[in-house]
């Protein structure tokens, strides 16, 4: 029987690696990969947490948290579209314009 | 060793293995590739977790959505094939540095905290439990949601469009 805790290290894992990748990519579209691994890793706590508690709210939790990365990746992508246009370059060290 | 334990393990695995795939990979379009991999793989959790309706949206949305909008994201930012794609990563030894603290830092409270190991039966339907709560208790946020996704659809429409 695989209990609670194995199902959290996993996300555990996957969320490191997904921070790994965020710290360590140049590429914008390369950190937003990461973002969602991120994210993903969360879901599966939520429905880990709502299977073994029995409770329905952690599901519906992540309906909306899936719904809305959509969402947000799909403005992030759009973002990142829009500064490939000004600058042709999507490499995140290089986008330092508001740096004072 | 159960069946469900083989079947654990298995998809701890490939979900393991094609997240590292994702962050280490030096071409950007096997990235994505690797991270529809991984989302497929989280969508089978889910199915051993009894969510068959979740496998479901996370196919649809995730595997199915972002992806997409990822791989058109690289082809109108990158050269789909070709040397550009390649690209390198920084500050690894500090990244995996920050990561493997964070995991034991997450790992440490889990080995402390009282967690359940059982879990209960399932009393219905899951999925009949969801539809019914989305248009019950929930309806007022599942209708900002909707509000929430034209809006995102509206923004990234303005952000991407080409000046005229």
């Amino acid at each position: 029987m695989i209990g609670l805790s194995s199902y959290l290290v996993l996300a555990a894992l996957v969320f490191s690696i997904g921070l790994f990748g965020v710290l360590t990519r140049r590429n914008a579209v390369g950190i937003l990969l990461g973002i969602e691994l991120m994210l993903n890793a969360v879901n599966i706590n939520l429905v880990a947490f709502a299977r073994y508690n029995g409770d329905l709210t952690g599901l519906i939790f992540t309906l909306f948290t899936i719904s809305i990365t959509v969402a947000e990746v799909a403005v992030g992508l759009a973002i990142v579209i829009a500064i490939f246009r000004v600058r042709r370059t999507v490499e995140a060290d290089r986008l330092d314009l508001l740096r004072g | 060793m159960t069946l469900e334990t083989v079947g654990f393990w298995v998809v701890a695995v490939v979900l393991l293995a094609s997240s590292l795939a994702v962050v280490l990979t030096p071409n950007l379009f096997h990235a994505v590739l690797y991270l529809a991999a991984a989302l497929v793989a989280t969508g089978v959790v889910f199915l051993m977790l009894e969510q068959p309706f979740l496998f479901a949206v996370q196919l649809l949305l995730y595997a199915g959505g972002v992806v997409t909008i990822v791989v058109f994201a690289i082809m109108l930012t990158e050269k789909l094939v070709g040397e550009r794609i390649r690209q390198t990563s920084r500050h690894l030894v500090n990244g995996a540095i920050v990561a493997a603290a964070v995991f034991v830092g997450i790992a440490g409270f889990l080995l402390r905290a009282p967690l359940v190991t059982l879990r209960p039966g399932l009393e219905a339907d899951a999925t009949i439990s969801i539809g019914r709560a989305l248009v019950g208790p929930f309806a007022i946020t599942l209708e900002l949601l909707g509000v929430l996704l034209v809006t995102a659809l509206l923004g990234a429409l303005y952000f991407a469009r080409s000046e005229e």
